[in-house]
């Protein structure tokens, strides 16, 4: 699925999250699903959680007792495939990057949408950053329902009402 | 007669990091540059760089090629000549420019050529309606010069470029109706088809361009699927209205500077067609002449800015004035491209690598 339409199968996305304990605090779910050289995630991490060994082209890992949630991957990776998520009871909260024009405000409800583009859900913004070291990548937090925690990827604004 | 220690043709990501060590050799070098700015490409990369921070990863190219330019800022060694076009290049090292509508002559010890690619194109009913471009063209009206030439747009070919122009087009505000490619599998970064797809994007294999429809301009696009031949599947067509098709099927080495000098070249199809023959060092059949960047064969921005530094490297040696560090930064760029090509994405290019340098030794 991945290599012809760019949507990655569900157990390999599965693959990347990690249990709901251990989402109790905002972990790195990096979904980078291909040897390909980079690096900039494990060398802009601050504590050294994320790992590429043992060369350039290997795929991250994430080591996530030692992931403090910072945020500082999610807009170093230049193939915007790092967000933070966490599980608090019934709601998932994402820290996702946004590159679009398209600019939301923080308490509004948006349209959540999945890996292949559809629309699954609605999502309330939480909080839009875009601090100088972002490098103009937006970072917006969301919320969402917890049963979409394997199926939100970004967010789309509700147009006309 | 102008006279240089080093001429370098070609002012992008290998010419400028080329010069860069040249520069600090203390050598007398000359940029020829026929835009009349300084980056090559990476002045229309709004999208940041995969890579290690060698390859100033994680910058987005238009950045990089800012910085490029600030490293070789205060030289006072370095002439750069902008709109400025290399016209005649000779064997003893002769080469005639036209600046301004004014011909000159630079006589230089050693050149370096970084010349980089143009775009490939297909053959289709129809392909020369206005409003089909190639992704370097729609990148520079778009990225460099905020200009929108159409609504919607179809993409043709799935590799990086096609992927991330699409991608750059979405961000200004164009909608992209599908990208088709024509192989069972989407030829760039999965993570740049991630991208498209969340953001509602079609992305089709084994889909071809059949005809172009428009009467003053592209109206529409016919679009068929093709079998594992390449074979158009009856009954397929599908009619796409759009004013924007966007053809990005690949690049081909801009050799042809090196053939007017005689510089053996040959046809190496995984370094994406002619290319000059160098050794071990980018230097040309023709002593005293280099080459590198997508000019000796097609490979990413960052393998470019590794070879630039090399060739320049090599050039400060055969002119018998390395650079202070020469032995360290050698084996640094070395170690970096050999890291980069040393993936499932570099094989191809260390195929063709191979085979430039077989065809060197028996020519």
């Amino acid at each position: 699925m991945l290599n012809s339409t760019g949507v990655p199968d569900k157990d390999q996305v599965v693959s990347r999250f990690f249990d709901e304990k251990i989402l109790s605090s905002y972990k790195a779910i990096i979904e980078c699903y291909e040897d390909i050289p980079c690096n900039p995630c494990a060398t802009s991490c601050p504590v050294s959680a994320i790992t590429i060994a043992p060369d350039i082209h290997a795929q991250p890992v994430v080591d996530p007792s030692v992931c403090t949630g910072c945020s500082i991957c999610v807009t170093s990776c230049p193939g915007l495939a790092i967000m933070l998520a966490t599980v608090m009871e019934d709601k998932a909260r994402f820290k996702i990057p946004y590159e679009m024009n398209e600019s939301f405000e923080k308490g509004t409800e948006v349209h959540a949408i999945d890996r292949s583009g559809e629309i699954i859900g609605v999502a309330k913004v939480l909080n839009v950053s875009n601090y100088p070291h972002q490098l103009k990548t937006r970072l917006i937090t969301v919320e969402v329902d917890a049963s979409l925690l394997h199926d939100f990827i970004t967010i789309r604004g509700i147009q006309h009402g | 007669m102008i006279y240089t220690d080093v001429l370098i043709v070609g002012g992008g990501p290998s010419g400028l990091t080329a010069a860069k060590m040249c520069c600090e050799a203390g050598l007398s070098t000359i940029i020829v540059e026929r835009s009349h700015i300084l980056g090559g490409q990476l002045t229309k990369q709004t999208h940041k760089f995969f890579g290690s921070k060698d390859q100033y990863a994680k910058m987005r190219g238009i950045d990089i090629a800012v910085k490029l330019q600030e490293d070789i800022a205060s030289f006072n060694t370095l002439t750069m000549m902008l709109e400025t076009t290399v016209v005649g290049l000779y064997e003893d090292k002769v080469v005639t420019i036209l600046q301004h509508n004014e011909y000159k002559k630079i006589k230089a010890k050693a050149i370096i050529l970084a010349t980089g690619a143009s775009e490939k194109f297909l053959a289709f009913e129809n392909n020369d309606l206005p409003q089909i471009v190639g992704a370097g063209a729609l990148q520079t009206l778009v990225n460099l010069y905020q200009v929108i030439p159409g609504k919607s747009m179809v993409m043709i070919g799935s590799g990086n470029i096609g992927l991330i122009v699409s991608y750059q087009m979405l961000q200004a505000g164009i909608e992209v109706k599908k990208v088709i490619e024509a192989t069972d599998r989407i030829g760039g970064y999965k993570v740049h088809a991630s991208k498209l797809k969340r953001l509602g994007v079609d992305i089709q294999t084994r889909k071809t361009i059949k005809r172009a429809i428009g009467k003053d301009q592209l109206e529409a696009v016919e679009i068929v699927s093709i079998d594992e031949n390449f074979k158009e599947i009856e009954g397929t067509s599908e009619i796409i209205e759009t004013d924007l098709l966007c053809v990005s099927v690949g690049l081909s080495p801009l050799h042809q500077l090196a053939s007017m000098m005689n510089c053996q070249t040959t046809y190496i199809s995984e370094l994406g067609g002619y290319v000059p023959l160098i050794d071990d060092y980018f230097q040309c059949s023709v002593p005293g002449v280099f080459a590198c960047g997508d000019m000796v064969g097609i490979e990413e921005a960052s393998s470019a800015m590794m070879e630039g530094y090399l060739a320049g490297l090599y050039t400060c040696n055969y002119l018998n004035q390395p650079h202070l560090e020469a032995e360290s930064l050698i084996s640094h760029y070395e170690n970096q491209l050999y890291e980069l090509r040393n993936g499932l994405f570099g094989r191809k290019t260390l195929r063709g690598i191979e085979k430039r340098k077989e065809n060197l030794i028996h020519a």
